[in-house]
């Protein structure tokens, strides 16, 4: 990491700062729109968290073996399952155990590889030794492989896919903040905190941690696309989520073997869902780079 | 260059070493009670506690890393509860038929990601330019066992032009006689082009969903490799000079996006490696990959387990290969060293 420290960075964001920054993203979303799309999918998966399970037309564990395996058509929007369960219903129901398991993975893996991370960056010496340790261990791993092994592990529950889809992000925290704040050690603005007295936790949390977020923010973003496919791999081959519970990645996995006999609609929507939330997460990370991090704009 | 390959050797020890600690790790202190699962749901304590012994598991950790490391140096995983086989033999027969598909799927993706990106790179904002995008986009936000089923949807249910995706044969074809493990090359040797055909027909479907995914990372660095290349002084000199632009591109720009381009490949291998095992899942692929999935469905640990290492000791030797290959590249790594 080269980049020089942004000259104009100062010691915690104020008032005037966050109205600029607002103005900033409006440009930013305004001149690009995909960015502008992939906001607006985001709310939309937003709304389906939380309000989801009051708006749909059907209970998303109601079978109805008399509509089995119908197409989609006006009654059932995604058409039904073997079970004649509404598709269109456990699409937008299975939306926030998804987003909710992406969610608390990414804000574990902050939580922790961005401490370690800062940690790293910041004092150096053994500490970054055991940080960068644990994180090239990890990366010798292929990540998925060692998500199902520790799933396998720790016992095959949805918890244990939120800490391992964690651990297996942990690098990527704690590397790029170790990057950021070892850039910031000697920065003016820190020197001037230490030289009027500021202890280093509190230098760490009022001068490091403000500057060091908005990166770790796009980089929350970009991680949360991949961490839903992570999750929704893992329960695809029957890992953490079970049946009937309206999930994504178990979903297609139940409807991959009626593939072969044509029924397209019952694995196509959740994966369709699963991929617009990909997308959009990937396509707001880019959007948020271009506003807190312009310097590497594409 | 021995020298170096074996200091490089080397430096992989360490990183050996911590994926042994860590797959040990994951066999002993995480799970609630080894011992209570081996001895089954019916036993008594006494019967748990004679399990422990039996499995040496109330002797220290340290002890019973030594064991475990001692029984991995004679190639020991345990053995597999559903196959009734030790797991070293079911992961060693069944790594070809992963080996195969996973090569297939990188072989696909560099050669169409490697073209693809030097063109868009070329041909800044032309039609192959946002091709390059779309398919580096795609690539990241599908799921490979979701491709993978639109793939067989179209193409065996609607087209009808693969065959169903039920493994590495149809039932119509045997396998060849194993030399190499690798269907495609034991039945060119036996001289069977049926099974051959059969085999390939088998394996394009899986492998274009293999490479679909591996290909967005690798067409994503050409370009912006070659563009870094194109844009360099050695290549304003060179096109200065007067040489035909083909050599300007091939001789010159070309050899030095390589680099970074065969750097990725390390993360590629890691996704694709991943992947690899959903894409087994989806087209019932008998490789160790849909052997651990089937495992773990029936808590079967130590095939998991046993899987887990074996992936990992392959990808570390994977990207030693990777380091080497760059020394080959570029002589300037190999003088430094």
């Amino acid at each position: 990491m080269t980049t020089a420290v942004n000259s104009t960075e100062t010691s915690a964001p104020s008032l005037g700062n966050i109205a600029a920054l607002l103005r900033h993203a409006r440009y930013t979303f305004g001149e690009n729109p995909v960015s502008g799309v992939a906001f607006v999918l985001f709310v939309l998966l937003l709304l389906c968290a939380i309000f989801g399970s009051w708006l749909v037309p059907y209970d998303p564990l109601a079978s109805d073996t008399v509509a089995a395996l119908h197409p989609p058509s006006p009654h059932h929007l995604f058409g039904t399952d073997q079970l004649g369960r509404d598709i269109f219903s456990r699409v937008v129901v299975a939306t926030r155990l998804d987003m909710a398991v992406a969610i608390f993975s990414v804000a574990l893996v902050f939580a922790i590889g961005g401490v370690a991370g800062i940690a790293a960056g910041f004092f150096g010496g053994w500490i970054d030794q055991v940080v960068g340790r644990i994180a090239d261990t990890i990366m010798a791993f292929p990540l998925f492989v060692l998500a199902m092994g520790i799933v396998a592990a720790l016992g095959n529950t949805v918890t244990n896919i939120v800490i391992a889809t964690a651990i297996i992000n942990f690098p990527l925290y704690a590397r790029v903040a170790r990057a950021e704040a070892n850039i910031r050690r000697d920065a003016g603005f820190v020197q001037a905190a230490r030289l009027t007295g500021n202890r280093d936790l509190r230098i760490l949390l009022t001068q490091i941690l403000p500057n060091i977020m908005p990166i770790m923010i796009v980089q929350m973003s970009l991680t949360m696309g991949y961490a839903i496919l992570n999750a929704a791999g893992l329960s695809f081959i029957g890992l953490g989520v079970r049946p009937p519970t309206p999930e994504w990645g178990i979903m297609v996995a139940e409807g991959a073997g009626n593939i072969v006999s044509g029924d397209w609609w019952i694995a196509f929507f959740p994966g369709l869902a699963l991929m617009l939330a990909v997308f959009c997460f990937n396509l707001l990370g880019d959007g948020l780079r271009d506003i807190f991090d312009p310097q590497r704009r594409s | 260059m021995l020298r170096q390959v074996l200091r490089r050797l080397a430096t992989a020890l360490p990183t050996l070493v911590g994926v042994i600690v860590v797959t040990f790790l994951l066999t002993r202190v995480l799970p609630g009670d080894t011992a209570a699962y081996f001895a089954g749901p019916a036993a008594t304590s006494q019967a748990i506690e004679q399990v422990r012994k039996q499995l040496g598991l109330d002797r220290p950790l340290a002890v019973q890393f030594v064991s475990y490391v001692k029984a991995l140096a004679v190639g020991d995983l345990g053995s597999s509860l559903s196959t009734g086989q030790p797991v070293i033999k079911d992961i060693s027969t069944r790594l070809p038929a992963s080996a195969e598909l996973t090569l297939a799927g990188l072989v696909l993706a560099v050669g169409i990601a490697v073209p693809l990106g030097i063109l868009a790179a070329i041909r800044q904002g032309s039609w192959v330019d946002h091709l390059c995008r779309v398919l580096a986009t795609a690539g990241v936000s599908l799921p490979v066992f979701f491709s993978g089923l639109l793939l067989v949807y179209v193409f065996y249910y609607r087209l009808g032009w693969a065959p169903a995706p039920l493994g590495r044969l149809d039932v119509f074809s045997s396998a060849p006689d194993t030399i190499t493990g690798f269907y495609l090359i034991d039945s060119l040797l036996a001289g069977d082009f049926d099974t051959f055909r059969a085999a390939l027909a088998q394996l394009i479907l899986p492998a274009a969903t293999l490479g679909l995914f591996a290909l967005a990372p690798i067409a994503r660095m050409t370009r912006a490799a070659m563009l870094a290349a194109l844009a360099s002084d050695f290549v304003r000199t060179a096109r200065a000079s007067g040489l035909s632009t083909r050599r300007v591109i091939v001789t010159y720009a070309f050899r030095n996006a390589m680099l970074p381009v065969v750097t990725t490949l390390g993360m590629v291998f890691s996704f694709l490696l991943g992947a690899n095992v959903l894409v087994e899942k989806v087209f019932a692929w008998p490789g160790i990959g849909s052997y651990a999935v089937d495992a773990l469905i029936k808590s079967d640990f130590a095939p998991v387990q046993g899987f887990v290492l074996a992936m990992a000791i392959l990808y570390v030797a994977l990207n030693l290969m990777i380091d080497i290959l760059y020394g080959v590249i570029d002589p300037r790594v190999r003088v430094e060293a």
